[in-house]
């Protein structure tokens, strides 16, 4: 298969997302999703009648409630019975669903919603149990554990210091002082976050992402509807001129942990390189993956990473991912980026990654 | 290389266990609230006009908020059930008992409940039964306050009334 | 109890869940009954530990069980100050990818050091087994490993 495989043009056609916080006591999944929804499809005046396949991402262990994301569809309404889907990722994998049937030809319109309270239970243990089920998971190794072991590894073979996460976490949280929905939005420099304690060393307090409760939606549209959803707000299409998603082995053991050669793989297929890449919205939980992820996507100085302060400012579990595909998309939209990478990753260490690439109309 | 004393282990123990601070959100509060002075909430859809009991905040058929609260009274219909004969781990009920899906008067959706106070064989669909609460000293946010559903001894619904809820 | 006042419950989520281990797996885990560390020949000459019945890389069939450690090299660390419940110790840590003499690919496991200083990339450390009345087919057959230079052993 060639990278430069002839793919039909979608377009981000709105996007939404509530206002990321460290717990909403007072909402529950389908009332933190109605208003989200509402806004999504209002944006450019449409109803659900408008979409024909509608597609989330969740994951039932944040709540404890098998098949809650069933409960979630309440949220759209989905009288008469409608096309849907769901999967056990971060919703920009749900995206990816909905654009590949897009790319079929069948459907011009979806819905694409992600979710998830992360204050609930304890993400160091319910993120144990994507682990290897004999050998990783009965140790219970918790993310910023494992997090800590591929950075230690990357400040062994030279390509990263304490100082560099202490940096991106700086910047990460200082862009995010123009995001409204940011969560970590502060204006700190690196020297001052390098006397944070150690969480696991090497990783101090700052280079960790915060605990979210989070929920985002997307449209997607192509053809006709692209073109006038976009007009109805007076703005032109944002494309997606590229996507992919590739994956590593279960066996953190088995890795180089200092590469990711999953993400490298997922940007070529995607068309990085095919041109300049203005703004990139990397999804890299702990500050030290982002150094993995921008040398993979084979990223220079010319680009802005995470304008909108990244999962370092926010991160919801299983909404992180979609939401740096809007963010891409609205850059664009509103005239800071002609062309941009969205990145979004799942499971430990990096190890599966979804590469966008989306470009704005001259 | 492999040679061993031991029985070759085949099976591996993988217990889970985690804990949750569950907060059930704005809509589900206001049902529980209701059940700890002894009364049922529901929600009206601004739509279609249907309301839900438990309801979670959202008219699953039209996808808008429910805002509009409706106190529904302690009477409805059996609009179907089982018997329950079968033993379970932390069953509390002595078996055999009736397990109804219950359509409280002025409801557009059912719930499951207890049915006491009536023999095994002489349940019916279109039964009409009424709440039995706890004792007011003991009346909680939960479903735990309604001890059963029993007979109110009224003629039985038409099953046109409730047939499209089955 | 007010009409805005948040309800909260406590929840727990239990599943007994109990997995084949297929020969390969099976076959390391009652090494470990024995106190042996045990690999499978994958493809191009390496040695995966812990063994699957595949190649992780490659995805060909793995071979022959083979004997591996019980020494082996840190190959990448992380340092725990304050261990959590359900941590394989409850005292200072490390968590360490070890990989094993005869081994092409690393274990996670832990490291017994008191502190960030005890441990780096390339130390060796050896395995410290529970002892044997106490082991039941499974990692936490492996008590921890210990830095070799200071390994007392069992």
């Amino acid at each position: 298969m060639s990278p430069a495989r002839t793919i039909r043009p979608v377009s981000v056609a709105s996007f939404a997302q509530a206002r990321n916080v460290r717990r909403d006591d007072e909402h529950n999944e389908v009332e933190m999703l109605m208003p989200v929804v509402a806004e999504v499809f209002g944006n450019i005046s449409i109803t659900k009648d408008d979409v024909d396949f509608i597609c989330s991402g969740s994951t039932d262990y944040l709540i404890g409630g098998p098949f809650s994301f069933v409960m979630a569809l309440d949220a759209v309404g989905v009288w008469p019975p409608r096309s849907e889907s769901h999967v056990e990722m971060d919703g920009a994998w749900a995206l990816y669903e909905a654009w590949t049937l897009l790319q079929e030809g069948e459907i011009d319109a979806a819905l694409v919603y992600a979710f998830g309270r992360s204050s609930l239970g304890d993400l160091n243990e319910i993120l144990a149990l994507q682990l290897d089920p004999y050998y990783e998971a009965p140790l219970w190794p918790d993310p910023t554990s494992l997090a800590a072991l591929q950075a230690q590894a990357l400040i062994d073979a030279g390509k990263a210091t304490e100082a560099d996460f202490a940096a991106i976490a700086s910047r990460s949280r200082k862009s995010a002082l123009e995001n409204p929905n940011a969560q970590v939005a502060i204006d700190i420099a690196p020297e001052v976050l390098l006397e944070d304690p150690y969480v696991v060393t090497p990783l101090r307090r700052h280079a960790l992402p915060p605990i979210t409760d989070a929920v985002a939606a997307v449209v997607l549209a192509a053809g006709d509807k692209a073109i006038e959803w976009a007009g109805r707000r007076g703005r032109k299409p944002v494309w997606i001129t590229g996507m992919d998603h590739r994956m590593e082995t279960h066996s953190l053991g088995a890795r180089d942990l200092t590469v990711s050669p999953s993400t490298a793989k997922a940007a070529e297929m995607a068309g990085v390189g095919g041109g300049p890449v203005d703004v990139a919205e990397i999804h890299a939980p702990f500050a030290s993956q982002e150094v993995i992820v921008a040398e993979a996507l084979g990223l220079g100085g010319d680009t802005t990473i995470n304008p909108s302060g990244g999962p370092l400012a926010a991160n919801g579990v299983m909404s992180a991912g979609l939401i740096r595909i809007g963010e891409a998309a609205e850059a664009i939209a509103t005239g800071r980026a002609r062309r941009a990478v969205a990145h979004a990753t799942s499971g430990p260490c990096l190890q599966q990654n979804l590469v966008c690439v989306l470009e704005g109309e001259a | 290389m492999t040679e061993t004393a031991h029985e070759p282990v085949t099976t591996l123990a993988t217990p889970i266990r985690l804990d949750f601070d569950f907060t059930p959100g704005v809509a589900q509060s206001r049902f529980l609230k209701g059940l700890a002075k002894a009364t049922f909430m529901g929600q009206r859809c601004s739509v279609c006009g249907k309301v839900y009991v438990p309801s979670r905040g959202s008219c699953p058929t039209d996808g808008v908020p429910t805002t509009d609260d409706v106190e529904l009274p302690n009477t409805g219909v059996v609009t179907t059930y089982c018997v329950v004969n079968v033993p379970f781990a932390g069953q509390s009920i002595e078996i055999p008992y009736i397990c109804a899906q219950i359509l409280l008067d002025g409801a557009n959706i059912s719930f499951m409940g207890l049915l006491q106070e009536i023999p095994t064989d002489q349940i019916r669909m279109g039964m009409r039964v009424e709440a039995v609460w706890v004792d007011e000293a003991e009346l909680t946010p939960s479903l735990s306050s309604v001890r059963y559903f029993r007979p109110t001894g009224e003629p039985d619904a038409e099953y046109d009334t409730y047939k499209e809820y089955l | 109890m007010a009409d805005n006042e948040v309800l909260h419950a406590d929840h727990r989520l239990e599943y007994p869940y109990s997995r084949s281990t297929g020969p390969v797996i099976g076959a390391f885990l009652t090494g470990l009954l024995d106190g042996r560390l045990l690999g499978v020949e994958g493809s191009n000459g390496s040695v995966i530990v812990p063994p699957t019945e595949y190649d992780p890389i490659t995805s060909e069939d793995t071979g022959e069980m083979v004997e591996v450690g019980p020494g082996g090299v840190v190959e990448t660390w992380a340092f725990v100050a304050h261990p959590r419940p359900k941590h394989p110790l409850d005292r200072p840590f490390a968590w360490a990818l070890i990989k094993l003499d005869g081994a092409t690919t690393s274990l996670l496991h832990v490291v017994e050091v008191d502190s960030a200083d005890g441990i780096t990339t390339g130390d060796r450390v050896t395995v410290r087994f529970r002892l044997p009345g106490e082991r039941i087919g499974a990692m936490s057959d492996i008590e921890c490993f210990v830095p070799e230079s200071g390994g007392e052993g069992r």
